[in-house]
């Protein structure tokens, strides 16, 4: 994770499609400026970050189901629950699965868990937009490749 | 059985908080009923699982950005309950 780059998926640890289903990993660092501030003397991983690791999970499992199309924007958060403090070191597991592919848009739900706790959960909607352009597209295809998605695979 | 209409606004009042009797058959799901397209997100979510159907949004989106059909045509609730009717019909066939 790298919390200040919005970076917050170490790798993919199992990948469903046909399952409509992802689990991914996701270390806290012991350092960022985001503790600087969340907060002095006291670091906690925000809860609002915690809902973009929910996010971005279920956003790649969007990203694979949908044939790499499009940016899965993230457009609505329902039911969302935070359980837990979660620390810097903390290693996280988030599993996601989309439980409605629409017409243009997707539902899914996700779940963190420490230790096999639960810390968090939330419904997400997503709206597929079209990657602004080529070069974006390709950026996505690096993102995925360090995260442990082979995008050619999935691609439409 | 709930008509198709009874059932797409109660889905209607209830995602959206809007009062059952001002729904009608004639109502504009935005202009009259003030549905935002997020909102409209959720009505269609519970309308594919009510009717085991794929709303086309997309391609209703993109008629009515290019000019080839309006808002009505899809919005209107008499006019989306047909076009749910023939989706059903269509998954039946």
């Amino acid at each position: 994770m790298r919390l200040e780059y919005f970076q917050m998926i170490d790798r993919f640890v199992e990948l469903k499609p046909d399952e409509r289903k992802i689990k991914a990993l996701c270390k806290v660092p012991m350092e960022s400026p985001v503790f600087e501030g969340h907060f002095p003397g006291f670091p906690l991983m925000p809860g609002v970050l915690l809902i973009e690791c929910m996010a971005q999970t279920t956003g790649w499992l969007v990203s694979v189901v949908t044939g790499f199309v499009g940016l899965p924007l993230l457009v609505g958060v329902k039911d969302a629950k935070i359980k837990g403090i979660v620390l810097p070191g903390t290693e996280l597991t988030f599993d996601g699965a989309i439980i409605h592919e629409g017409s243009g848009y997707a539902i899914a739900e996700a779940k963190g868990y420490s230790n096999g706790k639960s810390v968090c959960e939330a419904r997400l909607t997503f709206s597929l937009t079209p990657y602004p352009n080529e070069e974006f597209r390709k950026i996505m295809i690096e993102m995925g490749h360090q995260v442990g998605i082979a995008v050619e695979e999935y691609t439409k | 059985m709930s008509s198709t209409f009874d059932t797409v606004a109660n889905i209607i009042a209830e995602t959206c908080d809007i009062p059952r009797d001002t729904i009608t058959p004639d109502s504009h799901a935005i202009d009259d009923l003030g549905i935002d397209s997020l909102d409209f997100l959720d009505i269609a979510f519970a309308i594919d699982k009510a009717f085991g159907i794929k709303l086309p949004l997309e391609q209703w989106t993109q008629e009515v950005n290019e000019g080839k059909a309006t808002t009505e045509e899809y919005f209107v609730l008499k006019n989306l309950c047909a076009r749910i009717d023939g989706l059903v019909a269509a998954k039946n066939a």
